[in-house]
């Protein structure tokens, strides 16, 4: 299992979660697989299979445009965080 | 009046309407300030705004405000310097200083974007103004905020040096070293901005606030007389800076007041926070957020908000970027003093430094005409100076004594 943490302004499609399951594989998978239980959400996230550009996608705290960006892989147990760069990073960077 | 359409996402387009509002709700892009430039290109013309008071708001149509300025009406249109000493040490045939270092009332460039900040946030109504500050914003803020009349907060980090602190506690604002750099400052912010009903001009007035930086470029076309220059040199922290001066002289021809442009644009930064400048020069539009390293504190900004957009003025013009050590950017500000007479902060130094540095690269070209933005005074920030600069000599008061060192002086050609 994959605890993927959503955004505030994400969370009207999440039914006010913070944090819901995800699957593993790779990151567009798991974007793609929260779709189906949570309708809207994809696209807010990501555009034609790529990650929007001002939404950062940190699994494990590491930001996966520094990873294998769409394609990192996710593992059981791995953590996702959905944030918006506008809010200003990441704490400790 | 008012030639503001609305606002508009740049990433996926979506239109809002002028409210105090930064960030699209839908895909999390940047707003941007939309004009209307058919009205525009209509109403102003070379010889209405060269009537009108030498200040930014000569351009006001360019700029998001709805009735008349009512912040910083004395200014923006500081001196466009030709550099002739600076050009021969440089080697190259024109240079121009744009000299922001005398800006009114704060002596950077920071006095423009407040300047059009607090215009809007009168007319959204708000009391109260913010931000979130490396030193020169704070002091803008700070001043402007002061004569408009507003309650002020101003978020600093606690790692600023003393004299730039002071420079800001002298207009009586409420101002917060928060511990941290100026990334954990910004972000700190964004939470506060999210919960109080401030006008934070780098967050939630930012798309208007960023436009005022137009007025740099404006003045540089009109001061070299409605012509664009070859190449600008533009130092970077977030990176908004150089989008605007590309934004303005891109507007000017498009209302026509320019017949030509074919400007290259180069990014400037220092090696220690060089997150713009890195992309740049390994042809990528990723941003990596670096941690920052620099004397050049007015720079220090390791995760740029506008840095993608950046990357992409500087491919879309054919410019380039280049970085330079600390050792480099005194001896930047150094010999911007020494041959131009203008004391620029740490940042103007490393635009100098730059320029040198791109010139010697052969991507400046030595018979072109190059301008550099200069943004911020060196009296600012003297301590960067400190045990760098000439000695002084010291003697009693006798004449022999002094005539002692003169012959001194005279044997070392100074």
């Amino acid at each position: 299992m994959v605890k993927v943490r959503i955004p505030t302004p994400l969370q009207r499609l999440t039914g006010g979660k913070e944090e819901v399951e995800g699957k593993t594989g790779t990151v567009i998978d798991l974007i793609n697989d929260l779709e189906a239980r949570h309708p809207g959400i994809a696209e807010r996230i990501s555009e034609g299979g790529k990650v929007r550009r001002f939404v950062n996608i940190y699994v494990n705290e590491e930001d996966i445009r520094f990873l294998q960006a769409e394609q990192t892989q996710v593992k059981d147990g791995d953590e996702v965080s959905i944030v918006p760069a506008i809010a200003g990073g990441r704490r400790g960077l | 009046m008012g030639y503001v359409n609305g606002l508009k996402c740049r990433e996926c387009g979506r239109e809002y309407p002028v409210d105090p509002i930064y960030v699209c709700e839908f895909c999390f892009g940047p707003l941007e300030v939309v004009y209307d430039y058919n009205k525009i290109k209509r109403v102003l013309k070379k010889k209405n705004i060269e009537r009108r008071e030498k200040n930014l708001w000569r351009y006001k149509e360019l700029l998001p405000i709805d009735g008349e300025p009512q912040v910083g009406l004395h200014s923006g249109f500081t001196p466009l310097v030709k550099a002739d000493n600076l050009a021969r040490e440089l080697g190259v045939k024109t240079l121009y200083v744009k000299d922001d270092t005398v800006a009114h009332p704060t002596l950077s460039f920071k006095d423009r974007v407040v300047a059009v900040a607090l215009t809007k946030a009168k007319e959204f109504g708000f009391d109260t103004v913010a931000c979130a500050s490396t030193g020169n914003l704070a002091h803008s803020v700070a001043a402007h905020g002061a004569k408009a009349g507003f309650r002020r907060f101003v978020f600093i980090p606690a790692t600023l040096e003393p004299s730039k602190i002071i420079a800001s506690l002298v207009y009586e604002p409420n101002l917060v070293a928060v511990d941290g750099n100026y990334d954990e400052v910004n972000r700190l912010c964004s939470e506060i901005a999210n919960k109080y009903k401030w006008a934070f001009v780098n967050i939630n007035i930012r798309p208007f606030y960023a436009e005022g930086s137009k007025s740099q470029g404006f003045e540089i076309i009109e001061q070299l007389g409605w012509e664009a220059p070859d190449n600008v040199v533009v130092p970077c922290a977030s990176g908004s800076l150089l989008t605007k001066v590309w934004k303005s002289f891109k507007e000017f021809k498009q209302i026509g007041l320019l017949k030509e442009l074919g400007t290259k644009v180069f990014a400037a930064q220092a090696t220690g926070c060089s997150p713009i400048a890195t992309a740049i020069k390994n042809g990528t539009d990723v941003i990596r957020p670096v941690k920052p390293d620099t004397i050049a504190k007015s720079l220090a900004i390791g995760n740029p908000a506008d840095g993608f957009y950046a990357t992409q003025v500087v491919k879309e013009t054919g410019g380039h970027a280049e970085d330079v050590s600390d050792e480099e950017i005194i001896a930047g500000m150094k010999l911007l003093a020494r041959t131009e007479g203008i004391f620029a902060e740490t940042a103007g130094g490393v635009t100098v430094a730059v320029a040198k540095k791109l010139i010697e690269q052969g991507r400046i070209g030595r018979n072109e005409t190059t301008v550099l933005c200069i943004t911020g005074n060196g009296l600012k920030t003297q301590e960067a100076l400190a045990g760098h600069t000439v000695e002084m000599h010291k003697i009693k008061p006798r004449l022999d004594a002094f005539e002692e060192i003169l012959k001194k002086i005279d044997k070392d050609g100074r």
